[in-house]
């Protein structure tokens, strides 16, 4: 039962705001983020680490957060979908998503933009092939990930565009 | 502005980009529990004893049997077969037994495994070909569900004189839905308000049907509401009306909201999924190529419950014979029982397997008689004035002629079959090219649509602003961006003047379900005929002229309302002139129109991995006026590719009637990195009773990759396989066997 061991009180980053948990420390992440900061941008689709809907970022690392014990965010960073747009202002990768038609039902989207911009973080000119391994731990089942390829290559060319 | 054919923005984008959409487990009511389902363990069985075990605060749990039950314990739908909670009986492995309600979602599951229900096992049926052959009767007198015959011409005269005769049997295995998002639910009740669900489905209206008849109430108490939901394809058409009673009843028991919310494994084994089929086909051709018969034999297995599959049945049966003339055709077609859980709605909905079977039988046929498959389809599309398998006769312009030679030219077919030819002469990676020509029909078969009497509203606001009131759901196809593309060209306003009201079945009048690709074609001429009710009632009244602006319209708008108060209009659907159905005979007009297509698959099939890999699909297909270019795109790339998973990725593995591979592990659907390019292309033929001439598109994809993939196989390897799904597993039994 969760209440075997005593709850622990952790530190820790999340999207530029330094919050203090107090949670189990075998508790998931996903389940810290989505019930004690009610960030439920982040998705739960199997809470096994294969569909990468509930994606954040650890430190700049792509993870999946239903996978993570929240004893070992202490003194992390943390970005989650909630802290991808700058105010109004969204991320090119968010922007591309809208205009491709990158998200349809939506479920896999906060998870799928949050490996995007984390792909583009690490490789800003992807190949195709690099798209496709890069959001291949993020399983959409409506589009194909036909329009999600595309949205990444428009939110590559609109980064460029600016800079 | 014209805004049908133009990409707008999707009305919820901003709010799914943004992670601000609320699906059902984002939302929290004050006080609520979390429900659980405790499931039969055993296929078939008599419930001997209930008992609660283990270290488990049980007085603190709310537990609701069928005992509990204040009105009906079935699930309304077609026939009334299937329980809610089982009684004395269980009928599949996964059946529901008893409910739990508590705070602790934790404890919750502790206290779910700790709750004994003794069964003694009955003999029990777990293959399609032991329910036809009766090893054990589980269901009714012959285990038969439902089972149609369709009947053209006179097939028993065409054999004697027929140049070849052809035969063959094909195989579809099951498949799971996988919608990122699990099914759930939240509801409340209470004996003096009645019931609340809201939830992630696609028919509010048969959640709300099944509700009246668990709780017995009158229809105003009972109110369902869809969130937003994450994907569905037909696997939220039915089962949220079961797990939407079961948080219902918990909370009637508690007086509390309650909310039950599957996880992965649970979502994969107990929820519906695509009927599994078997097919023979028996078929006469001249020496010219010309088909003289065709006589089909389609089963599906439904599993333990009627549920939907008489009418997945129907739409398979009525697919089965294809977009081909063939002057007598004996379609016989049956849905089964076996003690699995009930197969469901599965985009498609029979239609991709018979479809299957006819695409790859085709192919055997044109073989053997010397053709290529082709130039054999090409003597037998069918034409304007043809009559389909039901005697149907087509009154639109089809040309699948044209079609396929659009799509042999975006594929470069003929000479890439060439170069394959000699490439795989000395190569270990057999290449290959295949493709399969089929239809689909948009709206509820037969006489469905008349029966439904779907209705639409419309309102004004005083700022001018037009709502469409409709049941019909939003599931990530676009539903809300064409409705108020549809709105606002058919009124002449700003696509951003148009809302669309949540479906909340308290506020929107039943415009049927979202299913059948119904609901652009349907549904949006619905709307359109709807909200010209707006003008025309501004126009009688005298407060709007024929030739208007956006902001004359504003102001009438403004102006009725201050005069007479609220301003609707609502439209209720009419079938176009000329449709007829005769269920007896189980003949006639099947489908307003259908939309008509040519999918080529290229394949590479590595000879010592056994792995095939899809690396190019073209989808070509002609379905009237194109509304939304990206959302139309969006649904042929994501359709074919839940069908590259259905042929080669996606398999259901059981064991006595339990799915046990339950798992995104074990159960693999296509990833990014598994997904070839699929170039889409629409030849656009307007359809006169659409709106501004659409038709239905969301299930024609699912349709055509299966075929045209294993034909594809075929052209590389020259072993014809009959069977789907295709594993590297079974690609080494049809290999090896052939290499001795």
């Amino acid at each position: 039962m969760a209440d075997a061991s005593p709850k622990v009180e952790i530190n820790c980053t999340v999207n530029n705001e330094r919050v203090t948990l107090h949670a189990y420390p075998m508790a998931r992440l996903l389940d810290v983020l989505r019930e004690e900061l009610r960030l439920t941008g982040t998705k739960e689709g199997c809470g096994e680490g294969e569909c990468g809907a509930c994606s954040v970022l650890i430190d700049g690392v792509l993870v999946n957060s239903c996978l993570i014990p929240v004893l070992q965010i202490e003194g992390t960073e943390i970005k989650t979908i909630e802290g991808i747009a700058s105010g109004d202002q969204l991320h090119a990768v968010q922007q591309a998503f809208i205009s491709c038609g990158g998200a349809q039902c939506g479920i896999c989207t906060p998870g799928m933009v949050i490996a995007a911009v984390n792909l583009l973080e690490r490789t800003p000119n992807p190949s195709q092939a690099e798209i496709r391994t890069g959001l291949a731990g993020n399983l959409c089942r409506c589009t194909g990930y036909i329009k999600i390829f595309e949205a990444v290559v428009q939110a590559c060319q609109s980064v460029e565009a600016k800079s | 502005m014209q805004l049908v054919g133009q990409p707008v923005p999707r009305k919820e984008g901003r709010d799914k980009v943004t992670g601000q959409s609320r699906y059902i487990d984002d939302l929290h009511f004050p006080e609520m529990l979390y429900g659980a389902t405790v499931r039969s363990a055993v296929a078939r069985g008599r419930i001997k004893n209930i008992s609660f075990e283990g270290d488990v605060p049980w007085d603190e749990f709310v537990v609701v049997t069928a005992k509990d039950i204040p009105g009906e314990n079935c699930v309304a739908l077609i026939l009334m077969d299937q329980p809610f909670l089982a009684g004395e009986f269980v009928n599949h492995p996964e059946e529901p037994v008893l409910l739990l309600a508590h705070p602790d979602k934790y404890l919750l599951e502790e206290a779910r495994r700790h709750v004994r229900v003794e069964i003694e096992p009955l003999p029990a049926i777990f293959s399609l070909k032991d329910s036809v052959n009766q090893k054990e009767i589980i269901w009714g007198e012959d285990n038969v569900f439902k089972s149609y015959h369709v009947e053209k011409g006179n097939v028993d005269e065409v054999w004697g004189n027929a140049d070849f005769i052809v035969e063959g049997e094909y195989e579809t295995g099951a498949q799971e839905q996988l919608y990122i998002e699990n099914n759930g639910v939240i509801a409340i009740a209470a004996p003096e308000n009645g019931v609340t669900v809201w939830g992630s489905m696609q028919c509010p209206y048969y959640v709300h049907k099944a509700l009246v008849k668990l709780f017995n109430l009158p229809e105003d108490k009972i109110r369902v509401v869809q969130v937003e939901t994450g994907g569905g394809f037909g696997g939220k058409e039915e089962y949220p009306s079961m797990i939407a009673g079961h948080a219902a009843l918990l909370a009637w028991k508690s007086g509390r909201p309650v909310k039950i919310v599957y996880d992965r494994a649970e979502d994969m084994s107990a929820t519906t999924k695509r009927h599994p089929s078997w097919t023979k086909h028996r078929t006469a051709v001249t020496r010219e190529g010309k088909l003289l018969g065709m006589e089909i034999d389609f089963v599906v297995d439904g599993g333990a419950y009627a549920t939907l599959s008489a009418v997945v049945l129907s739409r398979g049966t009525i697919h089965a014979a294809g977009p081909y003339f063939c002057p007598n055709v004996r379609i016989k077609s049956r849905a089964v029982a076996t003690n699995m859980p009930p197969h469901g709605a599965f985009r498609g909905f029979g239609a991709p397997q018979s479809i299957f079977a006819l695409e790859r039988h085709l192919n055997k046929v044109a073989q053997k008689i010397g053709f290529s498959p082709e130039e054999f389809r090409r003597r037998n599309f069918i034409h304007e004035g043809e009559t389909t398998a039901t005697n149907q006769v087509i009154h639109e312009k089809v040309d699948m002629e044209g079609l396929l030679s659009r799509a042999f030219e975006l594929t470069d077919y003929e000479a890439k079959q060439k170069r394959f030819a000699e490439s795989n002469q000395n190569s270990r990676q057999k290449k290959g090219i295949g493709f399969a020509t089929f239809m689909h029909g948009a709206g509820f078969t037969g006489s469905g649509e008349k029966y439904l009497e779907s209705v639409v509203g419309a309102e004004a606001t005083s700022e001018g602003r037009v709502r469409i009131l409709a049941a019909s759901t939003e599931i990530g196809q676009g539903t809300n961006t064409v409705f108020a593309q549809i709105a606002a060209e058919a009124l002449k306003l700003d696509y951003d003047s148009i809302e669309i009201a949540k479906p909340d079945t308290g506020n929107v009048p039943n415009s049927g379900p979202t299913v059948a690709s119904r609901t652009t074609m349907i549904v949006g001429k619905l709307v359109e005929s709807a909200v010209l009710g707006l003008k025309q009632t501004l126009i009688i009244s005298g407060l709007l002229k024929e030739n208007y602006t956006p902001e004359d319209f504003q102001e009438a708008c403004r102006r009725y309302i201050g005069q007479h108060g609220a301003l609707k209009s609502f439209s209720k659907y009419k079938a176009p002139p000329g449709i007829n159905w005769d269920d007896e005979k189980y003949e006639g007009d099947a489908y307003g129109a259908f939309a008509w297509a040519v999918y080529v698959a290229e394949v590479t099939v590595d000879m010592v991995t056994y792995e095939a890999r899809v690396d190019d699909f073209v989808a070509l297909q002609e379905v009237g006026r194109v509304i939304h270019p990206v959302l139309a795109a969006g649904q042929i790339e994501g359709g074919v590719a839940q069908g590259i998973g259905y042929t080669l990725f996606e398999k259901v593995v059981w064991q006595d009637g339990r799915m046990i591979n339950n798992q995104m592990t074990n159960y693999i659907m296509p990833t990014a990195a598994d997904i070839p390019p699929i170039r889409v292309f629409f030849e656009e033929n307007p359809y006169t009773f659409g709106p501004s001439g659409a038709k239905g598109i969301g299930e024609l994809p699912m349709d055509g990759p299966a075929p045209a993939i294993l034909n594809a196989i075929e052209n590389a390897t020259g072993i014809s396989i009959n069977h789907i799904p295709l594993m590297p597993e079974s690609l080494i039994e049809v290999l090896g066997g052939e290499r001795g």
